[in-house]
């Protein structure tokens, strides 16, 4: 796909506010627009780096040793108690999780 | 020096707490009277005196019955990152306002463990997110070496609960410089380990492959006393948690530094540090020399991209953390909404402050379809490219020294709420988080109207106790570490 190098605009600012869930409002959708290319323009350098045959860092410890993110047995280690960690839910009913309608 | 509690360090409160000349009950109740003396400062977000004494009472149980654990009994305060079942969590956000853990993060666990006393959480940037403080969705935490500037972020309140003497030593965290510039801002002395030492469970996620915990305190014997119980593996609870064994840093403290060669990266001393900075790193680096010390210059190329890179890299790892903020399951939940995608979308933007937002946005967009490749793979090739530049340094030195921040810690408001102003301050903190090498801060001096300037010291991977050796002989023949702001 060809990437293009022009500046963020208005309806891309809306676009990912859409995919981040955040409802901004129209000064603040300017001002983040502003900072955010502002951002971007020292963001360039980086994009110009040749990095060709570099394997990407995810682990910061993989640059000098095998580092394997371990997975533990999938095996009930403790008993949850369901009120106590629902105590911090918004809405709540009968240990369930209260959310709005969302099949009609 | 008079012998007040709060004058003394970790292992100074220590020896008293073993000797009985004291008791863990006094010293809470001395600390307890100093936060409340000293709230102004905004270091606390939350205490709980019946908690505090209750602990208190039973590590003088322990102290009792002759348990002489090196920490038993000194009392500690956590960066409000860290979750906690005694007191509320909230990442200094409005999202986690009134939020309480069912569980204790794993340090907070082990320092428990080890008898240290708690006596609250610390003031920090909202999710960990800034360098200033400023971003704390509650207050804006005050520097005491002079209250109309800031103390650094993110951990802030961390800070300045030590340079205070509100706290013996405390909890924070470091992403891109948050334990070492706000160590540096306030002259007090803070380590960040390897990636991977310390456990990440119950650390309230910022950016997964970067986010570690560290301890802060007056010295570095304080702080390797701390750091040797907050390490360890964490294999159940933290899948990047490292199977290194936990080590006891105070062994190596008092080692000669005859001979230890200081690499001194060149692109640290570029144009916009201030001549303040500058001369009281020259000054420390000339005390090294003194020590036996070889200074080297070395050069880590590639230090200026490291803000882009880091700026990418962090915001794509908290859009995805902080997608667990929805309001359903725990937090803030908007009162007024049309429907269930409604509801995400107004819940999460009353919750978050303008930071998060703007780091949830750029992480969203470089992680988009059509952009991953160009931004965020781009930048974790060319974070390797910055490991690499650390490691070609290390074939010529031992530890590398510079500056924390290209300046002393600036006014309130200083930044004119310009983030990449903020961005750019933290250019020399940056590099070493990326490589996910082990830092320290250590007060070397003063600055522009007397305000600290803290050296950094970066380590290969696993030698916090070189750089905690490095650390305690500069203290031995130096008292940066013993000054303290008028009036505290």
């Amino acid at each position: 796909m060809t990437f293009s190098t022009m500046p963020l605009n208005a309806q891309d600012i809306a676009r990912i506010a859409n995919l981040a869930r955040l409802e901004l409002q129209s000064d603040e959708s300017e001002r983040m627009l502003a900072q955010i290319n502002g951002f971007f323009e020292i963001v360039g350098k980086m994009r110009a780096v040749d990095t060709a045959g570099v394997e990407p860092l995810t682990h910061p410890v993989a640059a000098v040793s095998d580092v394997h993110l371990r997975l533990r047995e999938d095996v009930a280690s403790e008993v949850i108690d369901r009120d106590a960690d629902m105590r911090n839910a918004p809405a709540a009913e009968r240990g369930l999780f209260l959310v709005p309608k969302v099949i009609e | 020096m008079s012998g007040e509690l709060h004058e003394l360090g970790v292992a100074a409160l220590a020896r008293k707490l073993r000797a009985k000349e004291i008791s863990a009950t006094e010293a809470a109740q001395h600390f307890v009277a100093r936060s409340r003396e000293h709230a102004t400062l905004g270091a606390f977000l939350a205490t709980n005196e019946q908690v505090t004494l209750a602990q208190a009472k039973e590590a003088d149980a322990r102290l009792a019955r002759g348990d002489t654990a090196p920490l038993l009994g000194v009392p500690v305060a956590h960066k409000d990152i860290f979750v906690t079942k005694d007191f509320a969590s909230t990442a200094g956000s409005k999202m986690l306002e009134g939020y309480v853990s069912p569980f204790d993060a794993t340090v907070v666990r082990k320092l428990a463990e080890a008898g240290m006393v708690t006596l609250g959480k610390l003031n920090c940037d909202e999710f960990a997110m800034g360098s200033s403080n400023e971003n704390s969705a509650y207050a804006p935490v005050r520097n005491p070496w002079d209250t109309s500037r800031i103390p650094g972020g993110s951990s802030g309140g961390s800070a300045v609960a030590v340079a205070a003497g509100l706290a013996p030593a405390v909890t924070g965290t470091d992403t891109g410089g948050s334990i070492r510039q706000p160590a540096s801002f306030c002259g007090v002395t803070g380590i960040k380990p390897t990636y991977g030492r310390a456990s990440r469970y119950g650390m309230i996620a910022f950016a997964s492959s970067l986010d570690q915990a560290g301890p802060m305190a007056r010295s570095a014997e304080d702080c390797a006393l701390l750091l040797s119980a907050m390490c360890g593996p964490d294999p159940d609870r933290d899948s990047t948690s490292l199977d290194v064994p936990a080590e006891d840093f105070t062994k190596s403290l008092d080692g000669s530094l005859e001979g230890l060669r200081i690499g001194v990266p060149k692109e640290f001393f570029a144009e916009g540090v201030t001549a303040d900075v500058r001369a009281a790193i020259d000054a420390a680096l000339r005390e090294y020399e003194k020590l036996g010390a070889k200074r080297v210059e070395i050069s880590l190329p590639r230090t200026e991209l490291a803000i882009p890179v880091y700026y990418i890299i962090a915001p794509a790892e908290a859009s995805s953390n902080l997608s667990r903020f929805d309001g359903v399951k725990f937090g803030h939940r908007a009162k007024q909404y049309t429907d269930l995608l409604d509801m995400y979308k107004k819940t999460r933007a009353e919750g978050f402050g303008d930071e998060v937002k703007r780091r949830i946005m750029i992480g969203t967009y470089v992680l988009s379809h059509g952009y991953y490749d160009a931004y965020y793979l781009q930048a974790q090739k060319v974070r390797r490219m910055i490991a690499d530049d650390f490691q070609a340094a290390f074939r010529q030195c031992d530890v590398i020294a510079g500056p924390v921040a290209p300046s002393v810690a600036w006014k309130l408001g200083g930044h004119g709420g310009d983030p990449l102003a903020d961005y750019l301050a933290d250019i020399f903190t940056l590099p070493g988080s990326l490589a996910g090498l082990p830092g320290m801060s250590i007060p070397v001096g003063f600055g522009e109207a007397g305000m600290p300037v803290g050296l950094q010291l970066l380590g290969n991977y696993f030698q916090e106790g070189k750089l905690l050796n490095a650390a305690h002989r500069f203290q031995q023949a130096t008292d940066f570490h013993l000054r303290r702001p008028e009036g505290f």
